[in-house]
């Protein structure tokens, strides 16, 4: 081949005439493309980077390894200071201070700072989460989770509270109801004491329903149209429709599930609305005549708030009977003063002081003698639902316990789109 | 330029030295000054930006919330088809919000740019005032007001000027009326600032031209009134149609918006990627209205107005 041949033939060559008519990459082009693969990249491998590790199984992390052992409780001292978080009214209130808790700093010296931040399990838990995860203290020594929700039994199933030092509860062994000694979820109550339990039952205003409430059938009766208050909580909408039709919570199958489901979808055109605890607004406000409802909250509006005419009832078919536990979160600060408190509770002189106020369900019997001979007041002390009678504790039931993740999310799936949707 | 004819005078030494200096700190400037409010939106804006985005895509356990990235694209047509419902509600109840805003909110800033004298300052302080209350407590007082036998209510109940089983509570209504009364300021302020730089004598060359009052306001005021219109809409709309507090409160079975859905994806089943997913697509749907609407109104001004 000779160069005039090439030369000839330059012309006729198709990647000549390519080369002369379109733009040659250049290393403008190259640095521009490899700018945009490596931005496209990088928005990649960050958008990727951003997944997080989650929590380590129980017991395999050295940060809990040796917390609450006998060793590591001899070590506690005693400090002056406890943080203890609680949900809203739910400790007795006197012009804005609370006698029982006074009374304890009188004792012990310890001073407690007492805060209400909890109304609703799952976004608390979600608020100490990251500082548990991270392996910090959360800022409370105390904190008060349901039993019939999931974050108790994640906190003790992470390895996130403490255990208890057994060694310091001569109150709790001596005076604690059986009701809440050696629970389902706490077996030989390793992390949890009791701070009160209580009904989700059915209460009424008397001045529209005349006839005595006894069924939760009275919550699919279409004469109340419009006036009927349910929950928008899935543990325990999806339990009252259970009861409803008779099946037992605790040995439910998710064919049941979905049984309770269905009945539930009947009843929504009779429902005023899906409830968190502002129910107790609309049944002050005669916005509902009829609701689901959580045993103390309506003891409290009838006797102390000025609504004589709201009455609780426990219903024949049966209600549901939850614990609020107090537990000690990893890494507590103050951990010894947590225990001399919540063993205190269960001296009955304390109990009953708290239970005068609260009227949800004693975790100590025993005050209610005190309460009736000593603060003079039969209303509580002579109250099925704070100290549950025979009849009352037959009629209790208890929640499902979520065995993992799939089956709380099947339970969620199942009743969330009766109240959201 | 300036320069360039100042060192033409006679007499007159170009000041290199000191202009160039001088064209230096101009140049570092603007980027000293933006520096803070740059920091501000990386790190509140758009980290959480990248990492909901990021999370939108992966696969979290609901319980220990170990997630790790699987470029899960099938969420988003999943949770559009699931909740489109939803969806449609917030941007009717968000949008029916904000014209009910907007037709009670323009004569409230005309009045108070065009009669408003002296008082202006006095009468926007009013406007804003409510805004030293909690907005979930202003929205609790109307689910008291409006209770079945509140004030309003019980009292037209016991005239018997209502049917007993009258109720607005729990009620679309409801939810769109809290909405509207919670952002009327958002919709007020914008408007009230286009209205009052409107000039006077233009009114008064329009009058001399005799046009009609009616005309003056149809072809001179509500025209230079749009940037202030656009704003106002912006600035409504968008947080009303991811509002979750007015529906939760004042609103019953089937007044669920978007902004509770996720609320429950996020605190009740703990499932994050489908959470990120669903404020991804309000977002995405936003940006999109958003942007057809700024062509439609072409308004290049905007920016002078939020």
């Amino acid at each position: 081949m000779t160069d005039d041949h090439a030369n000839r033939d330059l012309f006729s060559d198709p990647s000549f005439l390519r080369g002369l008519t379109q733009r040659r990459f250049t290393r403008r082009d190259v640095l521009r493309g490899v700018g945009a693969g490596a931005g496209t990249l990088s928005v990649a491998a960050l958008l990727a980077a951003c997944g997080t590790k989650g929590v380590a199984p129980a017991g395999s992390g050295a940060a809990n390894a040796g917390i609450g052992t006998a060793d590591w409780w001899a070590k506690q001292k005693k400090t002056d200071q406890l943080n203890f978080a609680n949900w809203p009214y739910y400790i007795d209130t006197s012009h804005g201070k609370h006698p029982s808790l006074e009374d304890f700093t009188k004792q012990t010296g310890i001073d407690v700072n007492y805060t209400e931040p909890i109304d609703d399990n799952t976004s608390f838990f979600a608020k100490i989460r990251p500082q548990l995860q991270a392996g910090q203290y959360c800022g409370y020594d105390i904190v008060v989770l349901t039993n019939n929700d999931a974050p108790l039994s994640q906190m003790i199933s992470f390895g996130w509270g403490i255990p208890l030092d057994h060694s310091k509860m001569p109150n709790f062994d001596k005076y604690a109801s059986p009701l809440v000694t050696n629970p389902s979820w706490d077996p030989g109550n390793k992390f949890t004491m009791a701070w009160q339990s209580g009904y989700t039952c059915i209460g009424y205003n008397t001045k529209y329903i005349k006839e005595p409430i006894t069924s939760i059938q009275s919550l699919w009766d279409p004469k109340y149209k419009g006036k009927i208050g349910m929950m928008g909580i899935a543990t325990e909408l999806g339990s009252f429709g259970m009861l409803a039709l008779g099946i037992d919570p605790a040995t439910s199958t998710p064919d049941d599930w979905q049984k309770a489901a269905d009945k539930l979808e009947q009843q929504k055109p009779l429902v005023r609305s899906y409830y968190d605890q502002s129910y107790i607004h609309a049944l002050k406000n005669e916005d509902i005549w009829i609701s689901m409802v959580w045993s103390g909250d309506i003891f409290q509006a009838a006797t102390y708030q000025g609504y004589p005419q709201l009455k609780a009832v426990i219903p024949t078919d049966g209600a549901m009977f939850w614990t609020d536990n107090m537990i000690m979160p990893l890494y507590a600060q103050n951990p010894a003063s947590a225990m001399t408190y919540m063993d205190s509770v269960y001296d009955p002189n304390v109990a009953a002081e708290i239970e005068d106020y609260n009227a949800y369900v004693c975790p100590v019997p025993s005050a209610k003698e005190i309460i009736l001979n000593d603060l003079k007041d039969p209303a509580v002390a002579n109250n099925p639902t704070v100290f549950p009678d025979k009849t009352v504790e037959s009629r209790s039931k208890d929640y499902f316990e979520f065995k993992n993740s799939q089956e709380l999310t099947e339970w969620n799936n199942t009743f969330v789109p009766i109240f959201q949707g | 330029v300036e320069q360039h004819v100042r060192a033409d005078l006679p007499g007159v030494a170009p000041p290199r030295r000191e202009g160039s200096r001088k064209r230096f700190g101009q140049r570092v400037a603007p980027y000293v000054l933006g520096a803070p409010a740059g920091l501000w939106l990386a790190i509140f804006f758009l980290v959480p930006l990248v990492t909901m985005l990021s999370l939108s895509l992966q696969t979290c356990d609901p319980v220990t919330l170990a997630c790790s990235m699987t470029w899960n694209f099938a969420e988003f047509p999943q949770q559009i088809s699931t909740y489109s419902s939803e969806f449609v509600r917030s941007i009717a109840y968000g949008g029916a919000a904000t014209v009910i805003d907007l037709i009670v909110a323009f004569p409230l800033a005309y009045w108070i740019a065009f009669y408003g004298g002296k008082r202006k300052n006095f009468f926007l302080l009013m406007l804003l005032l409510p805004f030293f209350v909690s907005f979930v407590i202003r929205t609790l007082a109307w689910s008291f007001i409006l209770s079945d036998s509140g004030i309003i209510f019980g009292t037209l109940k016991s005239w018997h000027l209502l049917p007993e089983s009258y109720h607005i509570l729990s009620t679309g209504t409801a939810v769109v009326a809290g909405i509207a009364y919670n952002f009327l300021p958002f919709t007020a302020l914008p408007l009230y600032v286009a209205l009052e730089r409107i000039d006077h004598r233009v009114l008064e060359a329009a009058g001399d031209l005799y046009a009609t009052k009616a005309r003056v306001f149809l072809k001179v005021i509500l025209p230079l009134a749009v940037p202030g219109i656009f704003a106002a809409f912006l600035l409504t709309f968008v947080p009303a149609a991811g509002d979750f507090v007015n529906a939760s409160i004042l609103g019953g079975p089937g007044n669920t918006m978007i902004g509770n859905v996720i609320q429950t994806r996020f605190l009740v089943f703990n499932d994050y990627p489908s959470a990120s997913a669903l404020s991804a697509i309000l977002m995405g749907v936003m940006l999109v209205g958003i942007f057809a609407y700024s062509k439609i109104l072409g308004s290049r001004t905007i920016e002078e107005y939020i």
